[in-house]
C-alpha cells in the first residue's frame, strides 16, 4: 500500500490513475503503460489502499488532533483492541501492521516476526492493522480466534487502553497498545458502538528508531511480495532514505521554532487539564497555534495526498462520506502539535524525538491540506446547511489559505435558504377515540372491550408518570413501570386487544416521535446572523451558553449508535419491559404492513416542465408530505429491526466456527419479518431508493452479528453498496438523481457502515466496478429520486450527526475544543400533515387510461384535488346514507316492533325472530342507497372542485376534473355501500331492537311520555335536590329525636309544598329518581301530617297543628299528586301498616284526617275504593293494641259505608263538619 | 367557593368524629358562616365518607354485628319508641343509614329461610314499611332520615344534584352557542369513557375539548379518584378539558392546568371560540 502511494508522490503514477485503479478492478484505457505496470504489480492490494490511507491520515494526524473529537474511520483495520483482553502479546495487530512496511528495522523486527506468525495471521494481508482489528478476511474465512484480534468492545475508547508497558518489549510497533499521550477521547465512551480510528500516537518504537522516517521514502523494492510474512517488520516511514535528509533538518527546525513558542507561552505546554480532559482550556489562555500558508512544509505532497483522498471521497471509495469531512473539519481546525514529553516523564528521552511524524509537520500543514480537500468538496459544504455555510465562510483559515475557496463559501452562504430549525420536542397528545375504530363493535366481548378501556388508561398513565420522571436522576423506567405494564399486558387475552392495543401503540408513538412540536423553534442558521453583530468574542461566549443550555440532546459525534432520543425512550424501554412475545408480534404485523403502506404511497412525481411559480408552492407541500412518510417510515422502520432482532442481540461476541455455521443455518430458515429484500428492489427499479433506502437503513441498523452472514441480507447489503458506489455526487445530469437526495443516501448509508455489526470487511471487500449499480432500463424515467424532495432540513433530521461538522466549526469559534456532546438537538421536522390515504383506484377501464392521461399534463396539485375531493365527498356520502336512509329505517322499524309488540302482548317474542322479520322486510330498501349515493356524489363533488382549485381553471379542465371527481367519489362510496349497506342496516336495527326491548322493560311507566315546563318557564323554580333536602329534614324532625326548640312552623310547610308544586311544574332539572323521592316523600309527609306528628314551632299552646291548616296542606298535596305529579305517587303507604302505626301512638287519636284523605283520594280518583279496602283489610292482619284495632275496624266500616259516588256538594259539607273524625273516635 | 389547602385543613379539622346529623350540620354553619352551605355540606359529607371507609371494617365483623344486634334487641325491648338504632350508630361511631343496613340483615338473616339479597335489603331501606317488623320499621327509618351522609335519600340528593348542574351546564353551553355532544350522544356512538360534554370545536383561553361537571367540593381524595377514573381517561381520548366543582375545590389541586386539566369552580366566563369566518 505504501508503495502505491510511494509510486504516486514519486510521480510514477497519475491521482487519476490510482483512482481508477482503485474503483475498478481492470485498467483503463485511458491509463498509460507505465502506470498501468506500476499499478498491475500491486493489483493483489487494490482493494486495501482505501482503508489504508485512511488510517494512515489519521495516524499521521495523531499529535494535531490528541484532544478534539474522535474521528471514526470504518476501515478493516480500525477495530481498536479491547481493553481487557486476553494477556499476551496483540498477535493480529502487529503482524498485520508489520506487513505494510519494509523491513528495515532490524532492531524489533527480530522479536516481532515471529511472534506475529505465532498469532495466526500470517495469511491476513489486510492493510493498516496498526488498531488490533481483525483481518479483512477474517470475517468470511471465519478464522479468527475469538477474543484475539477480535472486534473492540463497542465504545471503548483509547483511554482505557493499556499504556506502554516496557516489559512487553517487541510489541512496540503496535499503535493500538501505545495510545498517544493524553489523547483521551471525550465523551460516553461506553455508549458509542461506532468504530473509530483514534489519532494513532507515535509510538515508543518509533521513538527509538531514529532517524526519523518520510513517507516519501520506502524504496520501492520494499514492495510487498505475495508472501505477506515477509513484509513483517518495519512500520510505515522507518528506514529513512539518504535523500530526505533535507526534510529531516527542516523538521528539526521546526521542532526548535514550536518549542520556542510554547516557551514563551504563559501556560505550561502541557497543562495538567488536557491530559485527562477532552476539554482544552477554553479561556483561550492557551493561544492556539496559528497557522500560516508561507510556512507549509512540502506543499506537492500535501496536495498529491490530498487529491487522492478527496478523488477517493468523491468516488465514494470511502464508507463515510461525513466522517471524512468530519476529519478534514478536525485538521482545519486543529489547535496545535501536541506534545508527549509531558505526558510520560517516564519514557524520555526517547519520547522526545518521536513527536515528530511525517505528514503533517505542522498546524500549517493541516491546515494546508484541510483547505486543499475541502476545495475539492465545494458542492457538497454549499449544501450544508446555512449555520455551517455561515462559520465555514467565517473561519479565519480557510480565509488565509484559501480566500477563493471562502469566497465561493460566503456567495453559497449569502444564497442559502437552507435553515434548520431546532424544534423543541412535542408534547404529549394523546391518540383520539375514535368510534369506528374503538367502540364496542370493534371488539369480541364486552369484556374485551372494557380490559381495552382500562389498558388505554394503564398506558397513559404510565407515559405519564414517564414523562415526568424519566429525567430524574435514578429514576428506572423497570423499576418504576415495569410491573405496572406487565400487569396490564397481562390482561391482554384476546387476540384482539392486543391488535387494538398495538395500534394505539403505534398511533402514540408516531404522534410523539414524529409530530413536531410546533413552530417557533430555533433556527440554526438565524442565530449567528443575529449574534454575529455582538462581536466573534461575545459570539463565542454565547454559543458556549447556547451549548450549556442545549447540552442534554447530544448527538453523539459524527456516528453515533442507532438511539431512542427523547420519547422513542419510552417506546423501547416499554417494549423491553412488556417483554410480551404476543405483543411483539402484533406489534411487528403491524409495523410491517405501515411500513408497505407508507412505503408504497403513491408520491406525486416531479414534472420537471413545470417550473412557474405555482410548482414551487406545490413542491413545498409535496416536501413536506414526502417528509412526513419518511420520518414515519424510519421511525416505524426503526422499531420493527428493534422488535425484529431482539431476539437475537445480546452482549455477548459474535458466534465463530461451527456455532455460527449451525447459527446460521438455522436463521436462513427463518423468513424475514418483513420482505425488505424485495421492497429494496422494487425500490431502486422505480427509482425510489430516497424514500426506501433511508427506512432500511434504520431497520438494518438493529441486525444483530448474524444477520449480515445470512444470504438474504448479504444481497441486500450488496445491493447498497453498489447503491452507494455509483452515488457519485459529482456527476449530476438530467435523469439523474437529486444531489441532496444522493447526499442523504450517502450520509445514511454512510452511518450504517459504521454499525458495529455490520461487518467490517463488507465495504472494502465489496468489488465495485464489475457489479456497477446498474438501473434498470424498464425503470420509470422520473422517480422520486429524481425529484427534490429531500432539503437540508430532512438531511438534517435523518442525519442529526452531519450537524457535527456544525458544532466543531462553532467550537473553534468560541475557543472550546469541539468534544462530542454538545448543543445538537435531534431536530424534528416542522410538517404538520398528516398522510393523505391513496384513493382506491379499482376500475382499471378506458375511464381510469382517460383520466391518468388527463392529470398528466396537469400540474399535481390538480390530481391532488381531485382524488381528495373523491375520497372526501365518497366517505360522506355513507356517512350521509347513514344518517338518512338508514335512519329511516331505523325508525320504521322501531314502530313496526312497536306494532308486533302491542299485537303479541308484553312478551312480544323471541327478539332474535322480531329482528329476521325485520330485517327480512327492511334490507330490500338498502338498495336505494347506491341510487341514493350517486345522486350525493353527484350534487357535492362539483361545487368541491371549483372551490378547490384556481379561479383560473380552464373550464375544460374544470368540467372534467369534476367528472373525475363524481367518478371516483361515486366508485368509492357505491363499492363501500354495495358490500356493506346489508350489514349497516342489520346492525342498526339490532341495536334498535335492543334498545326497544329494554326500554320495554322494568319502568314502562317511567318510560313514558312527559310533559315538559311551558314555553313561558324560565325554571326560576327551586330546585328538586334543594326540595328532597327540605323535606328530609322536616321528615327527621318529624321522627326525631330532634332538639326542644327545634320544629316548623306551618308557613314553611305551606312554603315547601308551594315551591314543590313550582319544581313539579318546570321539569328543567327535574329527573326521574328525583320525582319519585319526592312522591314518596311527599306521602310520608301526608301521613305525618294525618298522625298529627309535625312538631309546629311558636308558643307551646300551639305545638299542634290546627286541623284546618292540616286540612290546608292536605288539600295542597292531594292537589301535587293529583295534578304536577308525572311518575307513580305511593299512595298506597298511606294506609301501611307503618304510617297507620303513627296514629296509635297519639293521645287522643284523631282519626279525622285520615278518614278525609282516604275520601279525596277516592274522589280526586288518586285511588280506587277497591284498592283502599284491600289496604284497610290488609291493615287488620297486623298487630295491634286492642283499642287501636277497634278503632280501625271502625274506620274501615265508615269508610265503606260511604256511597260509592258521593256528590260534590256532599264533599263541600263534609269539609265544613268539624270534628267528625273526633266523634267517631269517640264512640 | 376555591380553598387554600389551609383553609380546607380548618373546616376538615372541626369535623373529626361528628356525627352525620342535622345538628352537626347547623353546628358547623355557625362555625363557618362565610363558606356556602353547600361547600360545607359536601366537604363534611366527603370527610365523613372518608371518615367511614377507614373504620367500616370494624363494624362488618362478626362479633360486632352480633353485639349490635344484641344491644338493638335490648333497646327495643325496654322502649320500642326510643332511638335505639339511631343512638347506637352515634355511640360507636358508624353512620346511621349503615348501621341500619347492618341490623337489617342480620334481622333478616335471623327471620328468613334463605339470606337476603342485596337488592331486597336496598328495596326495604328505600321503604322500610316492607320490613316485616315494624318496630325494627320505624328504626331503620329513623336512622334514613336523620342521615346526612348515607342512606337512599341522600343518595337521591347527590343524583338530583349532579343531574341539575349537568342541565346548567347544558344550558350554559346552548347559551353560549357552543356545540357539544352530550354523555347520551357519545354513549350511543359507543366512546367507552364519556365526559358529560364534548365540545365540538375547542374552546380557546385554556383549549378544552371536553367539560365535566361535578356537584361536589374537590378534595385531594375525591380528586384523585377522579382523575383516574375519569378525567385522565377523557384527556386519553379527547385531550385536554375543563372540570367544574360547582361548591368549590382545593386550590391547590389545580396543579395539571399544563397538562390538560383544568379546574374551575363555576362556567367560565371568558370563553373565546374560533372564528369561523376570516373577516
Amino acid at each position: 500500500m505504501a508503495a502505491v502511494l510511494e509510486s504516486l508522490l514519486r510521480e510514477e503514477v497519475s491521482v487519476a490513475a490510482v483512482v481508477r485503479w482503485i474503483a475498478r478492478s481492470t485498467q483503463g484505457s485511458e491509463d498509460n503503460a507505465g502506470e498501468a505496470a506500476a499499478l498491475s504489480s500491486l493489483r493483489a492490494l487494490r482493494k486495501e489502499f482505501v482503508p489504508f490511507l485512511l488510517n494512515f491520515l489519521r495516524e499521521q494526524s495523531s499529535r494535531v488532533l490528541p484532544q478534539g473529537p474522535p474521528t471514526p474511520a470504518k476501515t478493516p483495520g480500525a477495530s481498536a483492541a479491547l481493553p481487557g483482553r486476553p494477556g499476551g502479546p496483540p498477535r493480529g495487530s502487529r503482524g498485520a501492521r508489520s506487513q505494510l512496511f519494509p523491513p528495515t528495522e532490524a532492531q524489533s523486527t527480530a522479536a516481532e516476526a515471529p511472534l506475529a506468525r505465532r498469532g495466526g495471521r500470517r495469511r491476513g494481508p489486510g492493510p493498516a492493522r496498526e488498531r488490533g482489528g481483525r483481518g479483512l478476511e477474517e470475517g468470511v474465512s471465519g478464522e479468527s480466534l475469538p477474543g484475539a484480534g477480535g472486534r473492540r468492545l463497542r465504545g471503548s475508547g483509547s483511554p482505557s487502553r493499556p499504556s506502554l508497558t516496557l516489559s512487553d518489549p517487541p510489541n512496540l510497533s503496535n499503535l493500538e497498545e501505545f495510545p498517544p499521550v493524553g489523547s483521551v477521547p471525550p465523551g460516553p465512551t461506553g455508549t458509542k458502538p461506532s468504530r473509530r480510528i483514534n489519532p494513532t500516537p507515535v509510538s515508543e518504537e518509533r521513538s527509538l528508531s531514529k532517524p526519523k522516517t518520510c513517507f516519501t521514502s520506502p524504496p520501492i523494492s520494499c514492495v510487498p511480495s505475495s508472501q505477506p510474512s515477509a513484509l513483517d517488520t518495519s512500520p510505515w516511514g522507518l528506514g529513512l532514505p539518504p535523500g530526505c535528509r533535507s526534510l529531516q533538518e527542516e523538521r528539526e527546525m521546526l521542532r526548535k521554532e514550536r518549542s520556542k513558542q510554547l516557551q514563551q507561552s504563559p501556560t505550561p505546554t502541557c497543562p495538567t487539564p488536557e491530559l485527562g480532559s477532552p476539554l482544552p482550556s477554553r479561556t483561550g489562555s492557551l493561544t492556539d497555534e496559528p497557522a500560516d500558508p508561507a510556512r507549509v512544509s512540502s506543499r506537492q505532497r500535501l496536495e498529491l495526498v490530498a487529491l487522492v483522498y478527496s478523488s477517493c471521497i468523491a468516488e465514494n471509495l470511502v464508507p463515510n462520506l461525513f466522517l471524512e469531512l468530519f476529519f478534514v473539519f478536525q485538521l482545519l481546525t486543529a489547535r496545535r502539535m501536541v506534545t508527549a514529553k509531558d505526558s510520560d516523564p517516564e519514557l524520555s528521552p526517547a519520547v522526545l524525538d518521536s513527536l515528530e511524524s511525517p505528514l503533517f509537520q505542522s498546524i500549517h500543514d493541516c491546515v494546508f491540506f484541510a483547505v486543499q480537500v475541502l476545495e475539492c468538496h465545494f458542492q457538497v459544504l454549499s449544501n450544508l446547511d446555512k449555520g455551517t455555510l455561515k462559520l465555514l465562510a467565517e473561519n479565519e483559515r480557510l480565509l488565509c489559505f484559501s480566500p477563493a475557496l471562502q469566497g465561493r463559501l460566503r456567495a453559497a452562504y449569502e444564497g442559502s435558504v437552507a435553515k434548520v430549525s431546532l424544534v423543541m420536542p412535542p408534547s404529549t397528545q394523546a391518540v383520539s377515540f375514535q368510534p369506528e375504530t374503538d367502540n364496542r363493535a370493534n371488539f369480541s366481548s364486552d369484556r374485551a372491550f372494557h380490559t381495552f378501556k382500562k389498558q388505554r388508561d394503564v398506558f397513559y398513565e404510565v407515559l405519564r408518570e414517564w414523562e415526568d420522571h424519566h429525567e430524574e436522576p435514578g429514576w428506572d423506567f423497570e423499576k418504576g413501570l415495569g410491573s405496572r405494564i406487565r400487569a396490564m399486558m397481562g390482561q391482554l387475552s384476546a387476540a384482539c386487544s392486543h391488535s387494538h392495543f398495538v395500534r394505539l401503540f403505534q398511533k402514540q408513538l408516531l404522534q410523539m416521535c414524529q409530530s413536531p412540536g410546533g413552530a417557533g423553534g430555533t433556527v440554526l442558521g438565524e442565530a449567528p446572523d443575529v449574534l454575529s453583530m455582538l462581536g466573534a468574542d461575545k459570539l463565542g461566549r454565547l454559543w458556549r451558553l447556547q451549548e450549556r443550555l442545549m447540552a442534554p440532546q447530544s448527538s453523539g459525534g459524527p456516528c453515533p449508535p442507532p438511539t431512542f432520543p427523547g420519547c422513542q425512550g419510552f417506546f423501547r424501554d416499554f417494549i423491553l419491559s412488556a417483554s410480551s412475545f404476543q405483543f411483539n408480534q402484533h406489534l411487528m404485523d403491524s409495523l410491517s404492513l405501515k411500513i408497505q403502506e407508507l412505503n408504497g404511497l403513491a408520491l406525486p412525481q416531479h414534472e420537471p416542465n413545470d417550473e412557474d411559480g405555482e410548482s414551487d408552492v406545490d413542491w413545498q407541500g409535496e416536501r413536506k408530505q414526502f417528509a412526513v412518510v419518511l420520518l414515519s417510515l424510519r421511525l416505524l422502520a426503526k422499531f420493527l429491526g428493534f422488535v425484529a432482532f431482539l431476539p437475537y442481540r445480546g452482549p455477548e461476541p459474535p458466534p465463530t466456527g461451527e456455532l455460527q455455521d449451525s447459527i446460521l443455518a438455522l436463521r436462513s430458515q427463518v423468513p424475514p419479518v418483513l420482505d425488505v429484500r424485495t421492497l429494496l428492489q422494487r425500490g431502486l427499479q422505480a427509482r425510489r431508493a430516497v424514500l426506501t433506502v433511508p427506512w432500511l437503513v434504520e431497520f438494518l441498523s438493529f441486525a444483530d452479528h448474524v444477520v449480515p452472514l445470512l444470504e438474504y441480507y448479504r444481497d441486500i447489503f450488496t445491493l447498497l453498496l453498489r447503491l452507494h458506489r455509483s452515488l457519485v455526487l459529482s456527476q449530476e445530469s438530467e435523469g439523474k438523481m437529486c444531489f441532496l437526495n444522493k447526499l442523504l443516501l450517502l450520509a445514511v448509508l454512510g452511518w450504517l457502515f459504521q454499525i458495529p455489526t455490520v461487518p467490517e470487511d463488507l465495504f472494502f471487500l465489496e468489488e465495485g466496478p464489475s457489479y456497477a449499480f446498474e438501473v434498470d432500463t424498464v425503470a420509470p424515467e422520473h422517480g422520486l429520486d429524481n425529484a427534490p424532495v429531500v432539503d437540508q432540513q430532512l438531511l438534517y433530521t435523518c442525519c442529526p450527526y452531519i450537524g457535527e461538522l456544525r458544532k466543531l466549526l462553532a467550537s473553534w469559534v468560541s475557543g472550546s475544543s469541539g468534544r462530542s456532546g454538545g448543543f445538537m438537538r435531534k431536530i424534528t421536522p416542522t410538517t404538520t400533515t398528516s398522510l393523505g390515504a391513496q384513493p382506491s383506484q379499482t376500475s382499471q377501464g378506458l375511464q381510469a387510461q382517460l383520466a391518468q392521461a388527463f392529470f398528466h399534463n396537469q400540474p399535481p396539485s390538480l390530481r391532488r384535488t381531485v382524488e381528495f375531493v373523491a375520497e372526501r365527498i365518497g366517505s360522506n356520502c355513507v356517512k350521509h346514507i347513514k344518517a338518512t336512509l338508514v335512519a329511516d329505517l331505523v325508525r320504521q322499524a322501531e314502530s313496526l316492533l312497536q306494532e308486533q309488540l302491542v299485537t303479541q302482548g308484553e312478551e312480544g317474542g323471541d327478539p332474535a325472530q322480531l329482528l329476521e322479520i325485520l330485517c327480512s322486510q327492511l334490507c330490500p330498501h338498502g338498495a336505494q342507497a347506491l341510487a341514493l349515493g350517486r345522486e350525493f356524489c353527484q350534487r357535492k363533488s362539483p361545487g368541491a372542485v371549483r372551490a378547490l382549485l384556481p379561479e383560473e381553471t380552464p373550464a375544460a379542465v374544470l368540467s372534467s376534473a369534476e367528472n373525475i371527481a363524481v367518478g371516483l367519489a361515486t366508485e368509492k362510496a357505491c363499492a363501500w355501500l354495495s358490500a356493506n349497506i346489508t350489514a349497516l342496516i342489520r346492525r342498526e336495527v339490532k341495536a334498535a331492537v335492543s334498545r326497544t326491548l329494554r326500554a320495554q322493560g322494568p319502568e314502562p311507566a317511567a318510560r313514558g311520555e312527559r310533559r315538559g315546563c311551558s314555553r313561558a318557564c324560565e325554571h326560576h323554580a327551586p330546585l328538586p335536590s334543594h326540595l328532597i333536602s327540605e323535606i328530609k329534614d322536616v321528615l327527621s324532625l318529624a321522627v326525631g329525636p330532634r332538639d326542644p326548640d327545634e320544629g316548623v312552623s306551618p308557613e314553611h310547610l305551606e312554603q315547601l309544598l308551594g315551591q314543590l308544586g313550582q319544581t313539579l311544574r318546570c321539569r328543567q332539572f327535574l329527573c326521574p329518581p328525583a320525582e319519585q323521592h319526592l312522591a314518596k316523600c311527599s306521602v310520608e309527609l301526608a301521613s305525618l301530617l294525618v298522625a298529627d306528628q309535625i312538631p309546629i314551632l311558636g308558643p307551646p299552646a300551639q305545638y299542634r297543628l290546627e286541623r284546618g291548616q292540616a286540612r290546608r296542606l292536605l288539600h295542597m298535596l292531594l292537589s301535587l299528586w293529583k295534578e304536577d305529579f308525572q311518575g307513580p305517587v305511593p299512595l298506597q303507604l298511606l294506609l301501611s301498616p307503618r304510617n297507620v302505626g303513627l296514629l296509635a301512638d297519639t293521645r287522643p287519636r284523631e282519626w279525622d284526617l285520615l278518614l278525609f284523605l282516604l275520601r279525596e283520594l277516592v274522589e280526586k280518583g288518586l285511588m280506587g275504593r277497591m284498592e283502599i279496602e284491600a289496604c284497610l283489610g290488609s291493615l287488620h292482619q297486623a298487630q295491634w293494641p286492642g283499642d287501636f284495632a277497634e278503632e280501625l275496624a271502625t274506620l274501615s266500616n265508615l269508610f265503606l259505608a260511604e256511597p260509592h259516588l258521593p256528590e260534590p256538594q256532599l264533599r263541600a259539607c263534609e269539609l265544613v263538619q268539624p270534628n267528625r273524625g273526633t266523634v267517631l273516635a269517640q264512640s | 367557593m376555591i380553598l387554600t389547602k389551609a383553609q380546607y385543613d380548618e373546616i376538615a379539622q372541626c369535623l373529626v368524629s361528628v356525627p352525620p346529623t342535622r345538628q352537626s350540620l347547623r353546628k358547623l354553619k355557625q362555625r363557618f358562616p362565610s363558606q356556602s352551605q353547600a361547600t360545607l355540606l359536601s366537604i363534611f359529607s366527603q370527610e365523613y365518607q372518608k371518615h367511614i371507609k377507614r373504620t367500616h371494617a370494624k363494624h362488618h365483623t362478626s362479633e360486632a354485628i352480633e353485639s349490635y344486634y344484641q344491644r338493638y334487641l335490648n333497646g327495643v325491648v325496654k322502649n320500642g319508641a326510643a332511638p335505639v338504632l339511631l343512638d347506637l350508630a352515634n355511640e360507636v361511631d358508624y353512620a346511621p343509614s349503615l348501621m341500619a343496613r347492618l341490623i337489617l340483615e342480620r334481622f333478616l338473616q335471623e327471620h328468613e329461610e334463605t339470606p337476603p339479597s342485596k337488592s331486597i335489603i336496598n328495596s326495604m331501606l328505600r321503604d322500610p314499611s316492607q320490613i316485616p317488623d315494624g318496630v325494627l320499621a320505624n328504626q331503620v327509618y329513623q336512622c334514613i332520615v336523620n342521615d346526612c351522609c348515607y342512606g337512599p335519600l341522600v343518595d337521591c340528593i347527590k343524583h338530583a344534584i349532579g343531574h341539575e348542574h349537568e342541565v346548567l351546564l347544558r344550558d350554559l353551553l346552548l347559551e353560549k352557542n357552543l356545540s357539544f355532544l352530550d354523555e347520551d350522544q357519545l354513549r350511543a356512538k359507543g366512546y367507552d369513557k364519556t365526559p358529560d360534554f364534548i365540545l365540538q370545536v375547542p374552546v380557546e383561553g385554556h383549549i378544552i375539548h371536553w367539560i365535566e361537571s361535578k356537584a361536589s367540593f374537590g378534595d385531594e381524595c375525591s380528586h384523585h379518584a377522579y382523575l383516574h377514573d375519569q378525567f385522565w381517561s377523557y384527556w386519553n381520548r379527547f385531550g385536554p378539558g375543563l372540570v367544574i366543582y360547582w361548591y368549590g375545590f382545593i386550590q391547590e389541586l389545580d396543579c395539571n392546568r399544563e397538562r390538560g386539566i383544568l379546574l374551575k369552580a363555576c362556567f367560565p366566563t371568558n370563553i373565546v371560540t374560533l372564528c369561523h369566518s376570516i373577516a
